[in-house]
């Protein structure tokens, strides 16, 4: 299993690489590589030119400003989750974190990388779709913010038009008092999730946020559970009731991991257990 | 009957575009021309003759490519040797003294008989190693363990013996 054949370039400047995007049709973004790469030496994916983007300063770091966790291009999945000012800004992030593959792969994949490459059962995904968060595109027809909910389409298939980089992602901070929790069920640890659930809940606002992924072509926010829950409260009948409700969002169809039922069984269990969990975490 | 003609191998034309390439490889200085293509893995083993690195699987699952990049463990065969410019980067080959004496983790392996075949030990052996010389509190509970051996895949010992060396080296090194 090799690669095929592609023109590598490593520019210094984001200029420089949307020029070289922009410049060949065939041209793709290469980040950390932990999805690319495999993609690559089984042949699945054999662009004409890869813009390397790791030498580029403008794309390094975290920082929390204005309710906003922002993460850069080249921040890794591993910098992300032992970050203590994006922890104490929003500590659903780190648990998630701990799901994503396994740590020598979190040591170079990228969070944004994750984001891009967007596969239905990925947990980032997700949490960004949990905490209303968005990310920054920049093209040649210059810079752009697209929310979450308008990002992912379909697995793997972004609305990012190709001859633009995501620059940066933008999670928002929890609210003051607020709870959260992440529960996923896979086979192994490391492994994409089967089902998985993020859950906010606040109850100062009484409002809930419900996202889920594993279960249908891309994450998805469960409106009608947080619907139910915002209106009938965080009571034993009503968590059940929303957890019944979240099944109608599992359209992932049979594969070798699951049924499609036996996905709605879980989903329904791990809505309900990760409101409970963040209900309690609540102050 | 026509068996056909033998006829001489082609001369191997490589229409790869090649890229230089600076990096430390255990220690030491290594400037080279690489196809852009070549994996380190590859790199490693077929440029520098550091066959210690296996290639398992090739797609990031099995770690047994395992190498240590900049103090962090990596898979080598999801990483372009371009991608390792200016890079420090350790090997197996690297983890024994120069007069051949085991570090206290390749020990613990042995003691414990955490190897079999081996196929899996060297990326195990660096996985374990940036753990225990990272500057983070290592979790070392079963469960801590286990998780820490997760991305790291091995047909023959079952784990237990493995979990059990990760313990002892553990121990080895803090009561030095
Ligand atoms: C064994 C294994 C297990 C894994 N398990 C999980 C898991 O459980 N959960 C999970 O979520 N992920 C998992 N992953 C994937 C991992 O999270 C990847 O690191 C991540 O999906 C991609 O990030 P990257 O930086 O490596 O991106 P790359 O591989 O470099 O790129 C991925 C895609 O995104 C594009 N891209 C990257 N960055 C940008 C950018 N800034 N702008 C525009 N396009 C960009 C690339 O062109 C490419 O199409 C696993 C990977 C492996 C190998
Ligand atoms: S060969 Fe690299 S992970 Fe299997
Ligand atoms: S000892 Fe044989 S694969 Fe681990």
């Amino acid at each position: 299993m090799k690669p095929p054949l592609f023109e590598y370039r490593a520019p210094r400047s984001l200029k420089d690489a949307i020029a070289l995007l922009a410049g060949d049709s065939g041209a793709m973004v290469l980040a950390g590589g932990q999805s690319l790469i495999p993609a690559l030496n089984m042949r699945l994916a054999s662009p004409s030119r890869l813009v390397d983007i790791q030498h580029i300063e403008g794309l390094k770091g975290i920082s929390v400003q204005d309710g906003r966790i922002v993460v850069k291009a080249m921040t890794r999945h591993r910098q992300l989750e032992l970050s203590e000012a994006a922890h104490r800004a929003n500590p659903l992030i780190r648990e998630a974190m701990a799901h994503v593959a396994h740590v020598p792969i979190r040591n170079r994949g990228t969070v944004v990388g994750s984001l891009c490459h967007a596969d239905a059962a990925a947990e980032m995904p997700m949490v960004l779709l949990a905490t209303d968060g968005s990310v920054v595109a920049e093209g040649p027809r210059g810079r752009r913010e697209i929310a979450a909910e308008d990002f992912f389409q379909f697995h793997m298939t972004t609305t990012r038009e190709p001859d633009e980089i995501i620059t940066e992602a933008r999670f928002s901070v929890l609210p003051a008092g607020a709870g959260w929790a992440f529960e996923e069920f896979t086979r192994r640890h490391g492994d994409y999730a089967i089902a998985a659930v993020a859950a906010i809940v606040d109850r100062t606002s009484g409002h809930v946020s419900l996202a889920a992924c594993g279960i249908s072509s891309r994450p998805v926010r469960l409106r009608q559970s947080e619907e139910i829950i915002a209106k009938g409260g965080l009571v034993p009948d009503v968590l059940k009731a929303a957890g019944e409700a979240a099944k109608e969002a599992v359209t992932a169809p049979d594969d070798m991991h699951a049924s499609t039922d036996y996905r709605r069984h879980l989903l329904a269990g791990l809505v309900r257990r990760a409101v409970e969990k963040a209900a309690s975490r609540t102050k | 009957m026509n068996r056909g003609t033998i006829r001489p191998k082609p001369q191997a034309i490589s229409i790869d575009p090649k890229v230089a390439v600076n990096l430390s490889v255990n220690g030491e200085t290594v400037s080279a021309e690489v196809s852009v293509r070549m994996l380190l893995s590859d790199f490693l083993r077929h440029e520098l003759g550091l066959t210690g690195t296996h290639v398992g699987c090739e797609h990031g699952v099995c770690g047994a490519c395992t190498v240590i990049i900049d103090g962090v463990a990596a898979r080598s065969c999801l990483t372009f040797a371009v991608q390792a410019e200016g890079t420090n980067v350790r090997t197996i080959e690297s983890v024994a003294d120069d007069d051949g004496s085991l570090h206290p983790l390749q020990e613990a392996f042995r003691n414990c008989h955490a190897l079999q075949c081996g196929y899996c030990t060297p990326g195990m052996i660096m996985n374990i190693l940036s753990n225990l010389e990272s500057d983070m509190p290592m979790d070392l509970s079963e469960e801590g363990i286990r998780v820490m051996l997760s991305g790291n895949l091995c047909r023959c010992t079952g784990y237990q013996n493995i979990v059990a060396a990760v313990r002892q080296a553990a121990d080895a090194l803090a009561s030095r």
